[in-house]
């Protein structure tokens, strides 16, 4: 039973179709790369899925349950979180509540208790810390749980992000380009943490990437988009010698 | 409750009692002149007001610039009240309030899907159409105004504030207020962790509303009289000139900005004709100098407050 | 009952003039906030400079119309300038609530500021064209309503052949598109917005003196109301669209004279925002505008 079918997807803006046809399958626990070069229509993937876009054409079933249609954060709260291409930090919060925010959907008090500061709010409170706390643990912020989002190193607020989206307690996580900007030895650092969180979450994740390191060496499966058509798929080995692939990047290098 | 009673709090408290009980025995013993005491009660009502729309505005990063609406909605029900229907004040204020709560959920709905400008041209829209509404209604009046006796008193007005203030201060540091921030710092990353942003935007309108409307019942029921001129946009400018004065965002900036506000318009009421001219200046220069307001997002820190707690203290827990 | 028609003939004269007053106010704003995306609060304002600048040409000066219509659209054409290197300018990268709000300084300055220097005093407009009246078919037609009608229509075309193919209105429509790009080919968009300021300024000068002509009497806070209106005006035709500002424009002027024409003149403004509440709800870029999306 995979945990995300997409079928026939289609996405046009105006004239111009960003995505045609696409069928991808995610089963629980797979961790999956989608790449392609530029403008290929890897981010469109996600905003379909996500809901910041409206498909124009296709379904999408996650966990069984079709998820077309619906606004960005009741996809959330199906357990699908994303990070973005360009950090989207809430950059003058710090970034702990940064990570409390992606707790919120999950809150136990009303806006009641919060006005006149009832007991289940200093309980919802407390406990709202505690778990922001270890989850900052985990991705080793803890110690800056105070500082303003946005005073964080670049690769920091990578991190932070992927944090956050973890704060949501996801099923299907994702990553659109985490290791953009990173230098060689954070991306070796985020390929071993997102190795970890999948083991640690039991979670599937779906990641777009560019550098093409980090995809072979963390997914077990890939998805090639071109043109908003997918054009191979398969584990990385074959991926490597796909000519359609190496011919889709123009000869460059595929590893 | 182990929370409530926690040192910051006590000290705010003391504070908060102390400027209290000084003003209030200034009266008693008729050493105030009526011109400072009737400072002092708009400047708790703009405080509400200002700590209202900084609520729509500064913590939620909506643009709204029709408050006066709420206001003139806040005021006239709660007239209507205690006037019309003879009763007591204290249902009337909330009357008052609670029927600009829901002007504030019946535009904001529609409305809140525009971002920016557009949002601030409806709100403005708004409150033109709310003070044209009751120029209109012969039952109040029209443009001549609704008379009723003054009933405000000092610690009417400073509770008041002080209670509203502190509820929208709560309101702001609960996990209600944090998801409010995050549609300001970033709407589609908001919504992307989980959060109904429509629900938040319209719930921090009709918050903030609710207050804009005790606020004018508050006006309404000390003024003696009220007038649909009173309400009308530049209204609504003073409001947003005290939140932006005081720094969009902190809740203690936008009571410094109702305070200094207040003070500087109370201080050039003796020369009339140069008054906005002097205000209007103080305006532009205030915004190409320092933008972001006295405070900035911050808010007094503790130890500041214990220096200066009398002045303030109703800005901290 | 041949006069109802006639009746909906002469609201509809009415309301074009009175709306071609607001379209050309709304002018100004919309090529203001199509370049600098600021909502110039102070635009009803320098119409209302304008209509003292016609008075003073007329009654103290003892110029004709024509060259008192040009000596008060020079002289705010100037002031807008002004306002905007002074005011507006420093502004510039700051935030948008910042930039309102000098706005709404920069009006409220000239209103009390005219108040102080003019008094509150209301002042009447000399008559200035014969009270000929001319009657076809039962509607009446005023002088002054055709010279109104003219004028705009002279105005507003010369606006459209500035900005549609002359060297400044194509660096204008650039700068509206993109102010770094156009930076980058060689405008000088400091120039440009200037010259923007400039013409949109002239543009509600000439309002204000076909105003104080058309209503006879002028005073310093004259300029709040048209100057909403006009907004909205800008708003109903998708701001930052120069012909939506025109159609926008005589379509409230309409509006607004059928709700009076009905008998309801109190409610005439509600109309006016109600219209604008409802255009923001069902079509927020207006009648002439496309949606943009953020892109994510």
């Amino acid at each position: 039973m995979p945990l995300l079918k997409i079928e026939k997807l289609s996405k046009s803006f105006g004239g111009l179709k960003a995505v045609s046809n696409l069928d991808i399958e995610i089963t629980q626990g797979e961790l999956i790369g989608l790449i392609g070069p530029n403008g290929a229509g890897k981010t469109t993937v996600f905003n379909i899925l996500t809901g910041v876009y409206e498909k124009t054409e296709g379904t999408m079933t996650f966990m069984d349950k079709d998820v077309s249609g619906l606004k960005p954060y009741q996809v959330t709260q199906r357990g699908m979180a994303r990070t973005f291409q360009n950090i989207r930090l809430f950059n003058d919060m710090s970034v702990i509540d940064n990570v409390k925010v992606a707790y919120h959907q999950k809150t136990s008090y009303s806006a009641f208790s919060a006005f006149f500061r009832l007991p289940s709010y200093f309980l919802g409170e407390d406990e709202m810390q505690q778990k922001a706390m270890e989850l900052l643990k985990i991705f080793k912020l803890d110690s800056k749980a105070q500082e303003t989002a946005k005073n964080l190193p670049y690769g920091e607020q990578r991190r932070l992000e992927i944090a956050r989206a973890m704060a949501t307690d996801p099923k299907l996580l994702l990553l659109d380009e985490p290791a953009a900007g990173m230098n060689p030895q954070e991306t070796q650092d985020l390929m071993k943490l997102i190795r970890w969180i999948r083991e640690e979450f039991k979670l599937t994740i779906l990641l777009i990437e560019h550098d093409m390191a980090l995809v072979m060496g963390v997914c077990e499966r890939i998805y090639v988009l071109d043109y908003g058509t997918i054009i191979a798929q398969g584990a990385p080995d074959e991926i490597k010698r796909n000519p359609k692939v190496i011919e889709a990047y123009l000869g460059e290098e595929v590893v | 409750m182990r929370n409530w009673f926690n040192r910051k709090n006590i000290v705010s408290l003391l504070a908060i009692v102390l400027l209290y009980a000084v003003v209030q025995g200034l009266i008693v013993f008729d050493i105030m002149p009526a011109f400072y005491k009737l400072t002092l009660i708009l400047i708790c009502i703009y405080i509400i007001l200002s700590t209202s729309l900084n609520l729509i505005n500064g913590v939620t990063g909506q643009f709204s610039i029709g408050h006066a609406g709420f206001m003139a909605v806040g005021a006239y029900v709660s007239a209507m009240v205690t006037v019309l229907m003879h009763g007591p004040l204290l249902l009337g204020l909330l009357a008052g309030a609670a029927v600009a709560g829901l002007a504030g959920l019946l535009v904001g709905l529609p409305t809140l899907r525009l971002n920016g400008d557009y949002l601030a041209i409806a709100t403005l829209g708004f409150g033109e159409i709310v003070r044209i509404i009751f120029l209109n209604m012969d039952i109040v009046g029209g443009a001549a105004g609704f008379t009723l006796p003054s009933k405000i008193t000092w610690t009417w007005a400073f509770i008041l504030m002080v209670v509203s203030v502190v509820l929208i201060k709560n309101f702001v540091s609960s996990t209600h207020g944090r998801a409010c921030i995050s549609i300001r710092e970033n709407e589609i990353a908001a919504e992307s962790m989980g959060i109904n942003t429509t629900k938040y935007k319209v719930m921090a309108f009709t918050i903030g509303a609710a207050f804009a409307g005790l606020a004018g019942g508050i006006y309404a029921n000390y003024m003696y009289i009220i007038q649909p001129g009173t309400f009308s946009f530049l209204k609504s400018f003073d409001i947003l000139v005290m939140v932006v004065l005081g720094g969009l965002g902190s809740i203690s900036g936008g009571i410094v900005g109702a305070i200094v506000y207040t003070l500087i318009s109370a201080l050039l009421a003796g020369i009339p004709a140069w008054r906005l001219v002097i205000t209007a200046v103080f305006l532009v220069v205030m915004m190409i100098f320092r933008p972001t307001g006295i405070m900035g997002t911050k808010e007094f820190s503790l130890g500041f407050l214990r220096k200066k707690g009398e002045k303030n203290a109703a800005s901290k827990n | 009952m041949a006069s109802i028609t006639t009746q909906i003939f002469q609201q509809l004269v009415n309301g074009l003039s009175l709306g071609s007053i607001y379209a050309l106010i709304a002018l100004g704003y919309t090529m203001v906030y199509g370049i600098i995306k600021l909502i110039n609060f102070a635009h009803g304002d320098i119409m209302m400079v304008g209509a003292y600048s016609g008075w003073f040409a007329i009654t103290a000066l003892h110029l004709p119309f024509l060259p008192a219509l040009l000596f008060s659209m020079v002289s705010c054409a100037l002031l807008g300038v002004i306002i905007e290197r002074i005011a507006y300018k420093p502004l510039r990268n700051a935030s948008r609530i910042a930039a309102l709000i000098t706005a709404i300084g920069v009006s409220l300055f000239l209103e009390y500021g005219g108040m102080l220097v003019l008094t509150a005093q209301v002042r009447t407009y000399p008559p200035v064209f014969p009270e000929t009246m001319y009657v076809v078919g039962g509607v009446y037609f005023k002088y002054g309503d055709i010279v109104m009608l003219v004028t705009s229509v002279v105005l507003m075309s010369l606006l459209h052949f500035t900005v549609q193919y002359t060297k400044v209105g194509k660096a204008m429509r650039a700068v509206s598109f993109d102010q770094e790009a156009a930076l980058l080919m060689g405008i000088n968009t400091n120039n440009i917005i200037s010259y923007t300021f400039a013409i949109g300024s002239a543009l509600a000068a000439a309002a204000g003196v076909l105003m104080g002509v058309y209503f006879n009497t002028i005073d310093p806070l004259m300029g709040i109301i048209p100057g909403l209106k006009a907004f909205v005006a800008a708003v109903l035709g998708g701001i930052g669209i120069i012909p939506g500002a025109m159609v926008g424009g005589l379509m409230l002027g309409l509006v607004e004279s059928i709700v009076s024409g009905l008998g309801a003149s109190t409610w005439r403004d509600a109309v006016a925002f109600l219209i604008l509440i409802l255009v923001l709800i069902i079509k927020p870029s207006g009648l002439f505008g496309k949606n943009v999306r953020e892109k994510v």
